[in-house]
């Protein structure tokens, strides 16, 4: 193990282990950070969802976008799978379908990053115990 | 750096690791090698969650998913469905006891929801035997920042300016502490963190040390910073073999990442901390005792002054301060004061930990805002009164605190409000009476665990402890005069006013407080020899209702002293001169034929 | 030096800054009663834990009592030291604190003269309102001290004797609460400890749990057994304490009263152990310079510094903490040992009789001598040298018992011929005593001159380690001083470490010397009177004609009769011996 020799050595040293844990702090101010859902039920998982989830991952992180990616149940709309809930700060949850590695690119550049509104959004016609 | 989806938090703390919570690690880990999750999931073991009641802990992250009791069998399922598949796995979900419903998410749950979190920030959320997680949650910044960017008067000046205070009972203000050890001259200064903890019941240093315990290293090594010291001591017990093991670990990769030795972070700065056992003496929490304890002295208080910021281990000047109380420093020095001081009361800023015990839905350690009144701790994260039965009391500040009645139960908690209401904030014990407690037996058991933990260095301690739980005693039994309770009041004062250190000051506190709430307990016992909450053995009868005991025996069978007669179909006799009042036959009759009376 | 000002019971005081309550309401007058608390000034003394919490006193703006021993005074301080809450706590603790000691005062051998009888008086207590369990112990005998552990009050004073002042470390507090009490450790008795007998903790216990083995009925049965002839020797430094025991002035000396109370007692023959003390001069002077002329010489295996050996408590310490040094002091027997050796071989055939037709008591100061006269070495076929050793306080009872009026006694004379001595026999009583005896000799025996002055002021007084170099004709000797165990083991880590610079070295156990032993009327605390009782001895040695050993007529004959000379073979037989390895 290196020593930390100074305070930017701490600094760089906590950049590079901050990942570690950042999954849980970010989940304790969801309420500031975009929250993605990935259905991850049997279907959602046999058309691929856990790629879309993976992918979702890799990316927030790469793009250093502050996102909990969580994995949910069944949604109910099986006929679009995978199906992808998305909560941008302050504003309703919107749900996607058939969300591939290329929807969730758009999602994530059109979407979450920029706001505007894309196609593929189903129309919520539920409530979560949380409301 | 691979990235997980999952992070299945297991909680590490003692209660926890009683109750089979390192198999359940081991399970996870074994079963994520079959299923091969291993680069999707990562099991981390943590610090105490706080909620011991429902513990092995298990949480999900990123969800926060919260299962309670959970078993190493109950791994494969979590693993199967939760991870896999997404499902809650329902059975294991916390319910809420008013609504009975499954409570999904540790957000959600009322345990939660009032606590603030400072000393217990990284409790339950890192792993408390890698440092890089606390440094991930900027550990070791406020070291750094102090080093780097404060004079030992500026970091001083921001303790003082947060109104924190000690949090071990006493409630002296910290920064002012800080300042006294750095002004008093002396070519070698102590940092001492007083980790003998003692109260029943007590276990919020505990958690602490085996939860997070960089950030008491931390805040020892800012505090050597600012006294000019190089040299640190935790004085722990011996019987906190968990949070000893988590301590010496985190020592180790604080040394080799040369946050604590020679130099550190390019300051010219040491300093380095080890280890002492106390071998479980509730007096060497006081610390003039812990410092003799530590010379290798017998653990007994002395006079004060000198206080040992000026005359302290071996004579020279010494900081001590508790396990919480360092726990809140690196959070002070890294939000700053300002923010610290906006949370709680006037005088008691920032938060308090409590072990919250006796009877109550939610066992556990909580962590509050100063303010935060009794009644919101009792029933929004207490979960309310076990067994829906009535509320009597509650006792704070442990042996040396009192028993507070619903009349206080909005008053917001902190130190002086405590005080003027008889009790103390004390370290953080609170137990919840119900109305099963017998309120003199209750002051009869504090004051037996004082005895038992009294140095027997001042008479009135040694022998007026002695001659009070005797005086108790002697009610318990029936056999009390009515002079007594007089007489308990006036030995109480002379005890508090003469005694030697802080353990004889508040030991008859218990009495004197439950006395004052509940002088109708204290004279039933004495007056009518009647024990109102049928505690007290020897004021209890069991009578046999005769007109609703069928004489099916199952008395007589289960006495196991003989004192129970009577024929099949007839009505049966309980020979007081053998009955032990064990409540057996109470128990067992299924026709309510048997009362106490 | 900065002066404070406050106020005790609305008198104004100014004092010292550091300055305790107690000690500032002395100053003006007001007495604040204390139990635990002693303080021996001078001698650098001091008990004071805290713990009786006798001493409360009311301190304005203060939420509770203070405890006046140990609360330092701060300027503008308001204290009332006898309001109704002072008082009336006082009164709860002392009745708290007699609700678990024995209430057998009548006959309880500190009855009379125990500071917790007087202050349950002066606190006027009539009644013990608590009542409860009492804390029982069994009781520890040794060969000089009994503990009756029952009666401690956790004062601590013997625990502070033991460790602090005479680093011996064997009394200490053990258990918890109620049940705490001062102990050797596991509670062993105290013949298993390395306890020296020094009686300290006696000499400083306030009530009667740590008393000397009380031997006065086996003297009375010796005197009046008509087989026996029964011989007594007395020590320098109960002369100088008997007094007290009946209401004189400290430091008066007593030595006439003291030979017709013993005559009277019916003591065949009243000695004085000052010859003895004579006697041990001749021999350990002689020893000294032997040492010291091979030394000269460049005898390398030679032992320095010589360390004097007349002390029981302090042979039995070095036995047990410096086995390694056993080799440096002086061989010579004590003076009790030598008288008692004298009196059963030359005495006993002047008499005509058999050593076992004698019995030899000795009046002491201390209560190791009782240990010392049982040691095996010091006896033949079973016989000891000194049958019994009893104490200044024994012999003040023996003479109450026998209806003796002390007081109106006529001043008598010892007998012949062990009862002479010279103004160096007397100094022994004291600290620097010995050493200053043994200079008188070693000087006029090495030089061959004689003294010009025979008094050495340089090697009095009462600190605690003391050194003084005597120009012995051009050699310049080195001596050291030091009384208190405490402050030998400082000396002996020098000797151990190769860094002492002395020739010899005095060493006794009790602070003060012999007049402060363990034995001796209880000084209550008070060390004016150890001075006064140290300032007797000297004035006894200036009123002798003789003041040095070497010229007492008796010890010439002794050796010209009996012994020879110095170090002969029979006085080594006899007036020396050897130690051993305790560790």
């Amino acid at each position: 193990m290196n020593k930390i020799t100074s305070l930017a050595d701490l600094k760089r040293i906590k950049e590079q282990v901050h990942s570690k844990i950042r999954m849980r702090e970010n989940s304790d101010n969801a309420d500031t950070l975009v929250q993605i859902k990935v259905g991850m039920a049997t279907c959602g998982i046999a058309s691929g969802a856990k790629e879309t989830m993976t992918y979702f991952i890799e990316e927030t992180e790469h793009q250093a976008i502050d996102a909990v990616v969580t994995q949910t149940g069944c949604m109910g709309y099986c006929y679009a799978e995978p199906t992808v809930e998305v909560t941008l700060p302050g504003q309703e949850p919107v749900v996607f379908g058939f969300v591939n590695k290329a929807k969730a690119r758009e999602i994530i550049d059109r979407y979450i990053i920029k706001g505007e509104m894309i196609d593929g959004m189903i129309p919520v016609t539920y409530k979560t115990i949380d409301e | 750096m691979s990235e997980y989806n999952t992070q299945i938090l297991i909680c590490g703390g003692t209660g926890c690791q009683a109750s089979e919570s390192e198999e359940i690690g081991k399970s996870f880990r074994e079963l994520i090698g079959e299923l091969g999750l291993e680069d999707e999931v990562q099991v981390v073991v943590t610090g105490c969650f706080g909620f011991c009641e429902k513990g092995p802990i298990v949480k999900m992250m990123p969800d926060k998913t919260f299962y309670v009791h959970v078993t190493p069998a109950d791994t494969e399922e979590i693993l199967k469905e939760h991870v896999v598949k997404g499902r809650q796995i329902e059975r294991l979900l916390y319910k809420d006891p008013k609504t009975k419903q499954p409570v999904s998410d540790s957000q959600h749950m009322d345990f939660y929801k009032k606590q603030l979190r400072i000393a217990l920030r990284n409790c339950g959320f890192i792993d408390p035997e890698n440092i890089d997680e606390y440094i991930a949650r900027d550990g070791y910044m406020a070291l750094g920042k102090c080093l780097s960017e404060m004079t030992p008067e500026q970091v001083i000046e921001e303790v003082k300016k947060s109104g924190l205070r000690g949090r071990g009972g006493g409630g002296f203000p910290t920064g002012l502490k800080w300042e006294i050890t750095a002004k008093v001259p002396g070519d070698k200064k102590y940092v001492v963190c007083n980790a003998d903890e003692g109260d029943p019941g007590a276990f919020m240093d505990r958690s602490i040390l085996e939860g997070d315990p960089h950030s008491v290293i931390e805040a020892m090594a800012i505090n050597a910073y600012c006294t000019g010291s190089d040299h640190g001591l935790v004085y722990i017990r011996a019987e906190y073999p968990l949070a000893v093991a988590r301590l010496k670990t985190a020592l180790k990769q604080a040394r080799e990442y040369g946050l604590l030795g020679k130099g550190i972070l390019g300051a010219d700065f040491n300093f380095d901390i080890e280890i002492r056992y106390g071998a479980g003496a509730f007096v060497c929490g006081e610390e003039t005792a812990l410092i003799h304890s530590m010379e290798g002295l017998r653990g007994e208080p002395t006079f004060k002054p000198p206080f040992p910021s000026e005359h302290g281990y071996y004579g020279k000047p010494t900081n001590v301060n508790n396990v919480e109380t360092y726990a809140n420093i690196p959070v002070i020095i890294n939000k700053g004061a300002d923010w610290f001081a906006s949370i709680g009361t006037e005088k008691s800023k920032g938060t308090k930990v409590f072990a919250l015990a006796g009877a109550i839905n939610n066992v556990g350690l909580i962590e509050v805002p100063m303010g935060t009144t009794l009644r919101e701790v009792i029933y929004d994260i207490g979960g309310g009164i076990k067994g829906g039965k009535q509320f009597k009391a509650v006792q704070t500040g442990g042996p040396s605190g009192g028993m507070l009645t619903s009349e206080f139960l909005d008053t917001p908690i902190d130190y002086d409000n405590l005080l003027a209401a008889g009790s103390m904030m004390g370290s953080g014990g609170m137990i919840v009476l119900d109305e099963s407690d017998c309120m003199v037996a209750m002051a009869k058991f504090y004051l037996e665990f004082t005895l038992e933990e009294s140095c027997g260095k001042c008479s009135p301690c040694r022998i007026g402890n002695k001659r009070l739980y005797e005086i108790l005693e002697k009610i318990t039994e029936g056999k009390g005069e009515d002079a007594d309770i007089e007489r308990l009041k006036i030995l109480s004062h002379v005890i508090k006013d003469t005694s030697l250190c802080g353990l004889g000051q508040t030991s008859p506190n218990p009495v004197l407080s439950s006395i004052n709430y509940f002088i109708n307990e204290y004279d039933a016992h004495v007056k009518d020899h009647r024990c109102p909450a049928g505690q007290c053995k020897a004021l209890l009868r069991y009578e046999v209702v005769e007109d609703k005991c069928t004489g099916c025996t199952l008395c007589f069978r289960n006495c196991p002293v003989g004192a129970i007669t009577g024929e099949r179909r007839a009505v049966h006799y309980i020979d007081q001169s053998l009955c032990i009042k064990c409540g057996v036959c109470f128990d067992k009759c299924k026709f309510d034929a048997i009362v106490m009376v | 030096m900065e002066m404070i000002n406050l106020k005790i019971d609305n008198k104004p005081v100014v004092v010292k800054k550091g300055t305790t309550i107690l000690e500032a309401a002395k100053s003006i007058g007001i007495h604040i009663p204390t139990l635990c608390y002693m303080k021996l000034d001078d001698l650098n003394i001091e008990n004071k834990p805290g713990g009786c919490r006798i001493c409360v006193v009311e301190v304005k703006g203060r939420k509770n009592l203070a405890p006046a021993c140990c609360t330092e005074a701060t300027d503008g301080m308001e204290i009332s030291s006898h309001t109704i809450r002072a008082i009336n706590a006082r009164r709860t603790v002392m009745e708290l604190i007699l609700s678990d000691h024995p209430s057998d005062c009548l006959v309880c051998p500190k009855s009379g003269k125990c500071d917790l009888q007087d202050l349950a008086q002066d606190l006027g207590i009539r009644e013990i309102h608590y009542k409860g369990e009492q804390s029982v112990y069994r009781e520890d005998t040794s060969p000089a001290i009994i503990r009756e552990i029952n009666k401690c009050i956790l004062c601590r004073r013997c625990e502070m004797m033991c460790n602090e002042v005479q680093t011996v470390g064997v009394l200490s507090a053990i258990n918890r609460g109620f049940y705490a009490v001062v102990a050797p450790a596991f509670e062993m008795n105290l013949d298993h400890s390395v306890c020296t007998y020094c009686g300290q903790c006696v000499a400083v216990c306030p009530t009667g749990a740590l008393t000397e083995v009380d031997q006065t009925a086996a003297v009375v049965r010796a005197l009046y057994d008509p087989s026996k002839t029964v011989v007594v020797q007395t020590a320098p430094a109960v002369r100088a304490a008997l007094g007290e025991e009946f209401g004189m002035e400290p430091g008066t000396l007593v030595t006439g009263k003291l030979v017709a109370a013993l005559r009277r007692l019916g003591f065949d023959h009243v000695f004085d152990t000052d010859f003895a003390a004579d006697l041990t001069i001749m021999e350990e002077g002689a020893e000294i310079l032997n040492r010291l002329k091979r030394h000269l010489e460049g005898d390398k295996t030679v032992k320095l510094p010589i360390l004097t050996s007349c002390c029981p408590a302090w042979v039995k310490f070095f036995e047990h903490q410096f086995p390694d040094l056993k080799e440096i002091p002086s061989t010579a027997r004590s003076p009790q040992q030598m008288f008692g050796s004298i009196a059963k071989s030359y005495f006993a055939e002047k008499l005509n009789k058999k050593r076992e037709d004698l019995v030899v008591v000795s009046i002491m100061p201390c209560v190791a001598k009782k240990y010392e006269c049982g040691r095996d070495e010091f006896s033949v076929n079973g016989n000891p040298d000194v049958d019994y050793a009893i104490t200044t306080r024994e012999l003040a009872s023996l003479i109450k018992i026998s209806n003796i009026s002390f007081s109106s006694l006529p001043n008598e004379e010892f007998d012949q011929p062990l009862g002479e001595s010279s103004g160096a026999g007397v100094i022994f009583g004291t600290t620097g005593g010995v050493i200053e005896a043994a200079v008188r000799t070693a000087y006029e025996v090495y030089t061959g001159k004689e003294l010009s002055k025979v008094d050495f002021h340089e090697l009095r007084g009462m600190d605690g380690i003391r050194r003084a170099t005597i120009d012995f004709g051009g050699l310049p000797l080195n001596i050291g001083i030091a009384h208190g165990l405490g402050n030998a083991r400082t000396l002996l880590e020098e000797i151990r470490a190769g860094k002492s610079e002395y020739h010899a070295i005095e060493i006794m156990s009790c602070p003060g010397g012999c007049i402060g032993g363990g034995g001796q009327p209880y000084h209550h605390g008070n060390a004016d009177i150890l001075k006064k009782r140290q300032m007797a001895i000297y004035r006894e040695d200036s009123n002798k004609a003789i003041r040095k050993s070497h010229e007492n007529p008796y010890i010439i004959s002794l050796y010209r009769e009996y012994l020879g000379e110095p170090m002969s073979h029979k006085a080594h037989e006899l007036l020396h011996t050897k130690y051993f390895d305790r560790s």
